[in-house]
C-alpha cells in the first residue's frame, strides 16, 4: 500500500500531498488516500511481525512517501483482561482495557504526534505548532524535543497545572491563551496562514489523524488477529473515534483480519456533549456548546469529525452516551480499584459510559468488548481528590491498633 | 453597515487575490450575499441550498454565528467577520 493523495471526505476532490487539510471546493477535511492494489495480506503481517516495538511497525498503513522514523516511538500499550471490572458490572463479558496511557507522554496523542512530526520532516518543516486541551500539548513539546524541532503549543490558560507544567518541562514556547478550547482551535486555525509552521491538528491534520489507526490494529494484533465485538471510545473532536473505525475497515478490505466492524460506542462528558447530544436527537451535524466540564481533555464544544463519528456509531448499530461530572471521578476510582490502571479524566468519561451500557443491557453474554483509556490519572489529580480517606496515626502500635481495632485479639 | 470580510487562503482564488473584502449589509446572511455579489465563486464553496455547509464556520468579531442567530446575525459598525474551515482541531 502506497499513499497517493489527499482527498476529500465530502466531494471526493483530490489534492497533492502537501500541508493542506480542506478542500477548496466545499471546505470539506481532507484525508490521505492510499493505494491498496500492491499490498497482500500475508506480506503485510510478515513486515508488521517483524517491524519495532512500536507504531511503525504498521508503517504500511501510514501516510509517508519514505519509511517514517521518530525518537520516541509509540505504541504498543498493554491490552489488559479485566475480569474483576467485568465482574463489578455484573457483565458476563470479555472486558478488555486498552491502557494507552503506556505512552512516553502518556496518552494516546503520542501516536498522531509521532506521525505528525515525522511528516512535518518529510515536508521540511522546522517549527511544529498544536491547539492543544492538554494531552496534545505533552506530545508536542516532548516529541519536537526529541527531534530537534522548535515548537509553539497553544492551550486554554485555563488548563490543568499538571498537564501546563509537563508541557512547559520540554522546553517548548507555551501559550495560554484566555479562552476555550474552541477559541484556542480557530486562533491556530488563523495562524496556521500567516506562520510556515506545522501545525500538527490543523494543517497536519490528514496526516496527524492517521496515526489514531495504530490503536485499532494493535487491538486486532493483540487479540490474535481477530476483532472485538465492541469498542467504548471518549469522543472529543470525533478523530480518534472515526480513524480507530478506519484502521479495523483497512485491514478487513485488505484480508489482514475477518469479519465486521465492532459496534462503536461513543463516550461524552455531560457538560461537553455536541455528539451525544447530536445521536440522541437524530442530527447529522453537531450543534456547538460551550463546555463545562472536569474532563477537559474532552472539552471540544464544536467537534471537527462530529459528523463522520455519528456516522460511525450509527452505522454499526453503536450509540453516543454522555456523563456527568460526578460518573467521571467514580469512573476513574472504579477502573482503578478493580484494574490497577488510573486514568485522567477522559478515562472515567469512557468507563463511566462501559457502566451505563451495562446497566442499560446493551453488552450481551460472551461479547468481547475492548474500552480504550486513552490519558493518566497523574495529569488530573483533583479529580481524585475526597474520592478516599487517608488514615493518619502516631508512630507507635497502640495508636495503629486503635484505628484499625482487631475484631480477634492476637 | 460598512464590515471587513477576511477570506482564507485557499479561496483567495475566488476573490482575485484579495485577503479582505469591504462590502456592507446588516446581517450576516446580507454580508455574505453581498460577498458572493462581487465574488460569485465563492457562493457554491461555501453554502448549499441556502445554508452554510456543514464543515463552514463564520465568525463575528470572534464569536461562531452559531452561537448567536446565524445568518440572521446582526452586524455592528466595525465587526469583523471571518469565515473558516471547520475541519481542525482535536
Amino acid at each position: 500500500m502506497s499513499l497517493e493523495s489527499l482527498k476529500c471526505k465530502e466531494c471526493g476532490s483530490t489534492y497533492e500531498l502537501g500541508a493542506s487539510y480542506f478542500c477548496e471546493n466545499c471546505f470539506g477535511p481532507l484525508e490521505a488516500s492510499y493505494d491498496h492494489s500492491g499490498l497482500d495480506a500475508d506480506g503485510a503481517k510478515r513486515r508488521i511481525q517483524a517491524g519495532s516495538q512500536g507504531i511503525w511497525r504498521y508503517a504500511d498503513f501510514l501516510p509517508f512517501e519514505g519509511r517514517p522514523g521518530d525518537p520516541l516511538e509509540p505504541g504498543l500499550t498493554p491490552l489488559l483482561r479485566a475480569d474483576r471490572l467485568a465482574e463489578r458490572l455484573g457483565l458476563n463479558a470479555e472486558l478488555w482495557v486498552k491502557n494507552d496511557a503506556a505512552n512516553p507522554t502518556h496518552s494516546f496523542k503520542d501516536r498522531v504526534v509521532a506521525v505528525a512530526v515525522a511528516k512535518a520532516r518529510e515536508l521540511g518543516f522546522d517549527t511544529v505548532a498544536c491547539a492543544s486541551t492538554g494531552n496534545l500539548a505533552n506530545a508536542v513539546a516532548a516529541h519536537a524535543a526529541a527531534a530537534g524541532l522548535e515548537s509553539y503549543v497553544f492551550v486554554p490558560a485555563n488548563l490543568e497545572e499538571q498537564k501546563l507544567l509537563a508541557t512547559g518541562i520540554y522546553g517548548t514556547n507555551l501559550v495560554g491563551v484566555r479562552g476555550n478550547y474552541d477559541d484556542v482551535n480557530r486562533l491556530c486555525t488563523q495562524l496556521a496562514e500567516t506562520r510556515p509552521w506545522a501545525f500538527v491538528n490543523v494543517n497536519l491534520r490528514p496526516y496527524y489523524s492517521e496515526g489514531s489507526k495504530t490503536l485499532a490494529y494493535e487491538t486486532v494484533e493483540q487479540l490474535g488477529w481477530e476483532l472485538p465485538d465492541r469498542v467504548v471510545c471518549p469522543i472529543a473532536s470525533g478523530s480518534l473515534f472515526t480513524k480507530v473505525g478506519r484502521g479495523f475497515q483497512e485491514w478487513l478490505d485488505i484480508g489482514l483480519v475477518a469479519g465486521e466492524q465492532p459496534v462503536f460506542n461513543g463516550a461524552q462528558a455531560q457538560g461537553c456533549s455536541p455528539v451525544a447530544t447530536a445521536f440522541a436527537e437524530g442530527w447529522d451535524v453537531c450543534k456547538p456548546q460551550k463546555p463545562e466540564t472536569i474532563a477537559k481533555s474532552l472539552a471540544i464544544g464544536d467537534p471537527a469529525d462530529g459528523p463522520y463519528a455519528l456516522e460511525q456509531a450509527r452505522k454499526t448499530g453503536g450509540r453516543v452516551d454522555s456523563v456527568t461530572d460526578e460518573e467521571i471521578k467514580d469512573g476513574i476510582r472504579l477502573l482503578a480499584e478493580t484494574t490497577g490502571i488510573f486514568t485522567e479524566t477522559a478515562g472515567g468519561v469512557t468507563v463511566g459510559v462501559l457502566r451505563k451500557l451495562a446497566e442499560r443491557g446493551d453488552i450481551g453474554d460472551g461479547e468481547r468488548v475492548v474500552v480504550y483509556i486513552t490519558g493518566e490519572g497523574l495529569k488530573t489529580l483533583d479529580a481524585a481528590r475526597d474520592r478516599f480517606q487517608m488514615h493518619e496515626i502516631d508512630p507507635d502500635l497502640d495508636s495503629f491498633e486503635s484505628e484499625f481495632r482487631q475484631e480477634v485479639a492476637v | 453597515m460598512a464590515v471587513t470580510v477576511k477570506i482564507p487562503t485557499q479561496l483567495r482564488a475566488a476573490t482575485g487575490g484579495e485577503a479582505e473584502v469591504e462590502v456592507s449589509g446588516s446581517t450576516v446572511g446580507e454580508v455574505l450575499d453581498a460577498v458572493f455579489e462581487a465574488h460569485g465563486d465563492l457562493r457554491e464553496r461555501i453554502t448549499q441550498d441556502g445554508d452554510l455547509r456543514r464543515f463552514v464556520n463564520v465568525y463575528v468579531s470572534g464569536e461562531d454565528i452559531r452561537f448567536q442567530q446565524g445568518l440572521d446575525t446582526p452586524i455592528g459598525e466595525g465587526d469583523e467577520v471571518t469565515i473558516l474551515p471547520a475541519v481542525a482541531g482535536g
